[in-house]
């Protein structure tokens, strides 16, 4: 850890450490992207696509990949980089490693608003407007429950749980009103997939990550270390505490409604990216943009994966999140007890 | 396990200043008042629908095989309300078996993921052995229910868990439980067409022959909930004083965990995963009977059938002429009283 002095009196700190981390995890989500745009009934080498994708190779060529594969990888990058950013803010906000959206509440309201816009016969345009609805109106509603005297971590956590069980009631009736194909549709949405994405759901989610990610990295950073050294601490350091950890909240829930409303909510990157980052840079206090590198990389290989496991049969992203998510959850908490820190 | 010296050291002593002997009696004529609302519940339950009933007609249905109501109330609304009488009095007796053992009053088998483990448990049975009939499933059920019991209790924490930490332990087992039942939902169409009425928790599939089957596990599960009652207050007052008093800790958890399997296992298996019964009734009995296991119990097994049928029947009222299931209803009742429960401060504590 090395502090540069930069004139004027300002001071920048570097972590060498994180810093490799992140650039790794950079260049293994692109590796891993180009071996996946190589990929498929048409198959590419690297190189190729490296050439096709800085303009080289043949109209064909040019078509699989920037029309057909592109944007499912990009897509796949960004929803992952959301997710770990999210889930990184929820985590240092709830100060528990399991506060993340899957848990919170979000994923159920996302899902809540998506299956009512099936159940009303809507596209996939309203579809993801209703993920995104219903993933922002479930955020204000669980604020507003749980910020009566104060925000506490745990209150947020146990109103989350207590609105996850309500919308869990619900979502199971909307899916009983539906018909068995948008049931289907729905389910399907759901588990979180990124089946046949284009364009049209990476640019929403790209223009909202311009504006939020900048707004929390740059705009809170530094003070979000000092918020999970406590209320009265981080007032006594000159942090706005109630503004910021609305702010925060804020985009924690944008970023994941948005990544929801483009792929569905993939389960459990949110939760398992800001611990595999922390892990692995082993740095103290929260990590957003090694986590958002660790999400991206996650979501990418996981999709990578989930196509050619098993031959023939294209499983949704989702269901291996949910799968290494849920095996990691539960060594998660064995080892959390361990140490009391649940 | 020996008797306690004497049952009068055992008495929780915090409901106000009457004498033992009429704090008896005005908690077996409270019990007796609770089953006189049972009996009107149930009455209701069989009454109510796209066919209305007075008591009178749903007594003729009952007795007399001639009277017009025989084919409806015995082939449709008599299966329907038993077994909401058992799942009911199953959820709610192992609800207060849950938070007498983790000293916790956030245990609810919903919350904690036991029910979810049930789900997963016949959502694998269905989709990759080709289980479909009560009879196979059951079986299953109860493995996950037991799997899920022994393993939320040691994650969160067993007896030293704060409320806060067992909730979030289940919220996070429950989470990777329901993740992994919509995979398999969507890998196989088939199973998402049975299961999606099934994980909502519905009393609505009921026939007579699931409650004839289910029958044994809730019996035993109630006859060992309710004999538990005692041990459990001893183990209130703490381990080292419980074993004074001459229960065996180990075993009485192991046979309260068995007593949770088989109440909320069959209970699941028979109608879904049902939330927040476990967790409301216990509380409001408790506020009638104090803290009291012995007579917790016997009430908690009279009111919680009331309130799941009552939940059923208002289901049935408010979507006229379809229905809302019963585990929505309760979902929707329950949430709310959940979230009033969270923010006393008590509750949350330091955090």
């Amino acid at each position: 850890m090395n502090v540069v002095r930069l004139a004027g009196g300002r001071s920048v700190l570097l972590r060498p450490r994180a810093a490799a981390v992140g650039t790794g995890l950079v260049l293994l989500a692109a590796a891993i992207g180009v071996v996946s745009i190589g990929s498929g009934d048409y198959p590419m080498s690297p190189a190729e696509v490296v050439r096709t994708l800085t303009g080289g190779g043949d109209p064909a060529q040019h078509f699989i990949v920037n029309e057909l594969r592109l944007p499912r990888v990009v897509t796949a990058l960004l929803v992952g980089a959301a997710l770990g950013l999210a889930g990184a803010l929820f985590q240092s906000l709830t100060r528990n490693p399991l506060g993340s959206p899957d848990i919170l509440g979000f994923t159920q309201g996302a899902a809540a608003g998506a299956f009512l816009a099936v159940v009303l016969g809507g596209g996939s345009l309203a579809l993801a407007g209703g993920a995104m609805a219903g993933g922002v109106l479930t955020g204000v509603v669980i604020y507003a429950l749980a910020s009566r005297g104060g925000l506490h971590g745990y209150r947020l956590v146990l109103t989350g749980i207590g609105c996850t069980a309500i919308l869990t009631g619900v979502n199971g009736y909307l899916l009983t009103r539906a018909q068995l194909m948008d049931a289907a549709r729905a389910m399907l949405w759901f588990t979180g997939s990124l089946d046949g994405r284009g364009w049209e759901e990476a640019v929403p989610l790209l223009a909202g990550m311009a504006v939020l990610v900048p707004v929390v990295l740059l705009g809170c950073g530094r003070a979000l270390p000092v918020l999970e050294m406590g209320d009265d601490l981080a007032s006594g350091l000159g942090v706005r505490v109630r503004r910021l950890r609305l702010v925060l909240l804020a985009a924690a829930v944008l970023l994941t409604s948005l990544a929801a409303a483009a792929a569905g909510p993939v389960a459990f990157v949110a939760l398992t990216a800001p611990q595999v980052a922390r892990r692995m840079t082993k740095a103290p206090g929260p990590n957003p943009l090694v986590s958002m590198c660790t999400g991206a990389a996650l979501l990418v290989g996981a999709d990578w994966a989930a196509q050619r496991l098993f031959a023939g049969h294209q499983l949704p992203v989702g269901v291996l999140t949910g799968l290494l998510g849920g095996g990691y959850l539960v060594w998660l908490l064995i080892v959390q007890r361990r140490s009391g820190r649940i | 396990m020996s008797a306690p010296a004497s049952a009068q050291e055992l008495e929780p002593r915090s409901s106000g200043e009457r004498p033992p002997a009429a704090r008896t009696a005005l908690r077996a004529a409270g019990l007796v008042g609770s089953l006189l609302v049972l009996l009107a519940v149930l009455t209701l339950s069989i009454g109510v629908g796209a066919r209305q009933l007075s008591p009178g007609e749903v007594w003729q249905g009952l007795v007399d095989s001639q009277s017009a109501a025989h084919a409806v109330v015995h082939q449709m609304r008599l299966p329907r309300t038993l077994l909401g009488l058992l799942a009911g009095a199953a959820l709610g007796l192992a609800g207060g078996v849950m938070q007498a053992l983790t000293r916790n009053p956030l245990a609810d088998p919903g919350l904690l993921g036991i029910n979810a483990g049930a789900a997963a448990a016949v959502a694998s049975a269905g989709a990759f052995l080709g289980v479909a009939t009560f009879d196979g499933y059951v079986w299953f059920a109860l493995a996950g229910t037991a799997t899920v019991a022994a393993l939320v209790y040691a994650v969160g924490g067993g007896r030293g868990a704060t409320p806060a930490r067992l909730a979030l332990a289940g919220a996070a087992l429950n989470a990777a439980l329901y993740s992994y039942v919509s995979a398999v939902m969507l890998l196989e169409a088939a199973s998402l067409e049975r299961m999606r009425f099934w994980t909502v928790g519905s009393l609505a599939s009921a026939q007579s022959t699931t409650v004839v089957k289910v029958l044994p596990f809730i019996a035993v599960g109630l006859v060992l909930a309710l004999a538990l009652a005692r041990p459990l207050n001893a183990l209130a007052l703490g381990d080292d004083s419980a074993r004074a008093l001459g229960a065996r800790p180990a075993l009485v958890r192991t046979a309260a965990i068995a007593a949770v399997t088989l109440l909320c296992g069959a209970a699941t298996a028979a109608c879904g995963p049902i939330v927040f019964v476990g967790l409301m009734v216990p509380h409001l009995v408790r506020a009638l009977t104090g803290p009291d296991l012995r007579w917790m119990f016997p009430y908690c097994a009279v009111l919680a059938p009331v309130l799941l049928l009552g939940a059923d029947v208002l289901g049935r009222v408010l979507a006229r002429p379809g229905e809302l299931q019963v585990g929505i209803v309760t979902a929707v009742l329950g949430g709310p009283f959940f979230l009033y429960f969270v923010n006393r401060a008590k509750m949350v504590g330091r955090s």
